[in-house]
């Protein structure tokens, strides 16, 4: 009778402790110590940085890899200058380069100004966001320099783009780009 | 057929509407209020909505306003929608009062927009066409069948259970009647207890039975305890509650948003960054409320309060956390950081790099996230675990295509075990220094 007993409650044990995974809350661990940490984690919390997170902007005055300053203001005027500016990738790597552009505008432009850049993404077709102009749109009249203006700053409703990128490299591949799509709308 | 009435009103409702749409249609000088919507959408709807601020001012009967407040007429609408930097350099004072009122953004110019479009756009701004009344008697029939649904399969438990009780009843009825009646003739019922060994006594007895109940009891607690043991540390399923409600069924989903366009560092460093608000608001600065998908929430969305208010609260949260003042279009600098829950933590003694895998092998992110386009609370898909991770590199093969890095070590390597594709077990994928050093 007490084998029984013994082995219905260890059953009942095993089964309770198995099945009572919280999802809502991690599991436990062997030796935590080996799991977690000591620095502290990306993201994570950290008391000595102010406002208690390890995320944190990069200190004034630094430049990040891949980036230097850039020399045009975020003002009407800085767009004006910059729309002379050159594209400075390399006329050699041009398709690899137009190649990279094409799968980081998929990602990050097309939602909004389409595939084809007519303004017609899936957010304009849902009727999420509306209003996404064209890239042939006359007014405009947009240049690689401007179009690279408008993403490291952003442009009303538009947000600055430079967070998402990597590098310069990135934004002049998707400008490039965005000029490819322009030439083929306005044939 | 409670249902019926209702239907009855909303159809005579809906053709109400439909006939002051048709007499609404056409503005007083002959524009087109649907037509000045769609130039409206196309053109404008970017930086401006009827009845709220945007980068730029609402528009609602913005040619009455003008006209009143200001004295302005169409004709300084054409001039200033044509060019509006002309008008401004002009030195009108409107103009400039309206430009420095919102931060200096300039309009953009629309030279080819002709007289007769402006009108067509004016007479939507003063009397916008009535919105298609057809979805929401739609949804209202959908709720209710759902409702009747619901009250069915509630009423068919009640009963059934009710019933159930009933033969109970009957059973313990009849039961005692019998009683009774062998009570009556003199029948005895009670059986007389018979002196036997008791059951456990036997078994004691048996040694054979003993010792095989001892192995079989051995072997399932040692089951039991290595299944308990081996879950220890895995998170698989961890679905933790996140501050801000995020759907990634809406986002990555629905609106077939890429996983990169957020978690952009996945693509070029080790971690997946978390992405910072101002990504949110690439897009939430124009979507400021969620009005749910065109065939309505579904019933399951409403059972667990995913509602369009709901939703639309949980943007709020977000502009609160990035200090975003809905009211004046501009960030009022008073931020905090929104605490997610980190969901997929590897212990600290592996290193995992996520654009090896995106970016270099080609990955799906999908492949180890599992399908989280259609989650709409984030958990943890994949175990985590070694094994897993060594499965993956045993039956993965390298992605060489367009990628000359690897073509010379895999001329050799794959000469070395004789294959025409290298997994990425046998390009030292298994090695122990890989990822733990």
């Amino acid at each position: 009778m007490k084998s029984v007993l013994s082995k219905i409650t260890l059953i009942a044990l095993a089964l309770t402790a198995v099945s009572c995974f919280d999802k809502s809350k991690p599991n436990f661990q062997y030796f935590p110590n080996m799991y977690e940490s000591v620095g502290y984690e990306t993201y994570g919390e950290a008391p000595i940085l102010p406002e208690n997170t390890a995320a944190l902007l990069p200190a004034e005055g630094t430049v990040p890899r891949g980036w230097l300053p850039y020399r045009f203001d975020n003002t009407l005027e800085g767009k004006e200058l910059a729309r002379v500016d050159k594209n400075p990738l390399l006329v050699e790597n041009r398709d690899s380069d137009l190649a990279k552009g094409k799968e980081l505008y998929n990602v990050y432009c097309a939602i909004c100004h389409g595939i084809k850049g007519d303004g017609q993404g899936t957010l304009v077709k849902r009727e999420k966001i509306l209003g996404v102009p064209t890239y042939a749109d006359v007014a405009r009249n947009i240049t690689v320099g401007s179009t690279y203006h408008t993403i490291y700053y952003g442009l009303n409703s538009m947000g600055s783009y430079a967070a998402q990128l990597s590098s310069e490299e990135e934004i002049w591949q998707i400008s490039a780009y965005v000029m490819e799509l322009k030439k083929d709308l306005t044939k | 057929m409670k249902g019926f009435p209702n239907l009855l009103r909303q159809a005579l409702l809906s053709l109400v509407l439909v006939f002051s749409a048709v007499s609404l249609s056409f503005g007083q000088d002959g524009s087109d209020p649907a037509k000045g919507k769609q130039l409206f959408n196309q053109n404008c709807a970017a930086c401006h909505a009827l009845n709220r601020k945007m980068t730029g001012p609402a528009l609602a009967n913005v040619e009455t306003r003008l006209a009143e407040d200001e004295g302005l007429d169409r004709e300084w609408l054409y001039a200033w929608i044509k060019n509006s930097a002309g008008v401004i350099s002009s030195g009108d004072d409107y103009a400039n009062r309206i430009y420095n009122e919102y931060n200096k953004a300039a309009m953009t110019a629309f030279p080819t927009l002709s007289n007769e479009d402006i009108d067509n756009i004016l007479a939507y701004t003063s009397a916008p066409p009535p919105a298609p009344v057809t979805p929401a008697a739609t949804t209202a029939v959908g709720a209710t069948s759902a409702e009747g649904n619901g009250a069915n399969s509630d009423l068919v438990l009640a009963v059934l259970s009710f019933v159930l009780l009933v033969l109970v009843a009957m059973l313990v009825l009849v039961n005692r009647t019998l009683r009774q009646i062998a009570v009556a003739n003199g029948i005895q019922v009670e059986k007389e207890k018979v002196q036997r060994l008791p059951l456990w006594k036997a078994f004691a007895q048996n040694q054979f039975l003993v010792f095989v109940s001892v192995i079989i009891l051995l072997l399932s607690s040692a089951y039991f305890a290595y299944a308990y043991m081996m879950q220890i540390g895995i998170d698989q399923g961890y679905a933790p509650v996140q501050p801000i409600h995020y759907s990634h069924k809406i986002h990555a989903g629905d609106n077939k948003i890429e996983c990169t366009y957020c978690h952009s560092s996945a693509r070029v460093s080790k971690h997946s960054g978390i992405p910072s608000l101002n990504v949110c608001m690439n897009c939430h600065k124009s979507i400021y409320e969620y009005t749910g998908n065109p065939e309505g929430p579904s019933a399951e969305d409403l059972a667990n309060g995913y509602t369009n208010e709901f939703y639309t609260g949980e943007i709020k949260k977000l502009y609160k956390a990035v200090g975003w003042d809905e009211e004046n279009q501009r960030y009022t600098g008073e931020s905090y950081p929104v605490e997610w829950v980190r969901i997929h933590n590897l212990p600290d003694f592996v290193y995992f790099n996520h654009s090896q895998h995106y970016s270099v092998a080609g990955v799906e992110c999908q492949t180890c996230h599992g399908p989280v386009e259609e989650m709409e609370v984030m958990y943890q898909y994949a175990p985590l675990t070694m094994g897993w991770c060594i499965n993956c590199h045993r039956e993965t093969n390298v992605k060489l295509t367009s990628n000359p890095y690897y073509e010379k070590i895999h001329e050799e390597l794959s000469k070395k075990y004789g294959v025409d594709e290298l997994t990425a077990a046998q390009m030292g994928g298994l090695e122990c220094g890989k990822c733990h050093y």
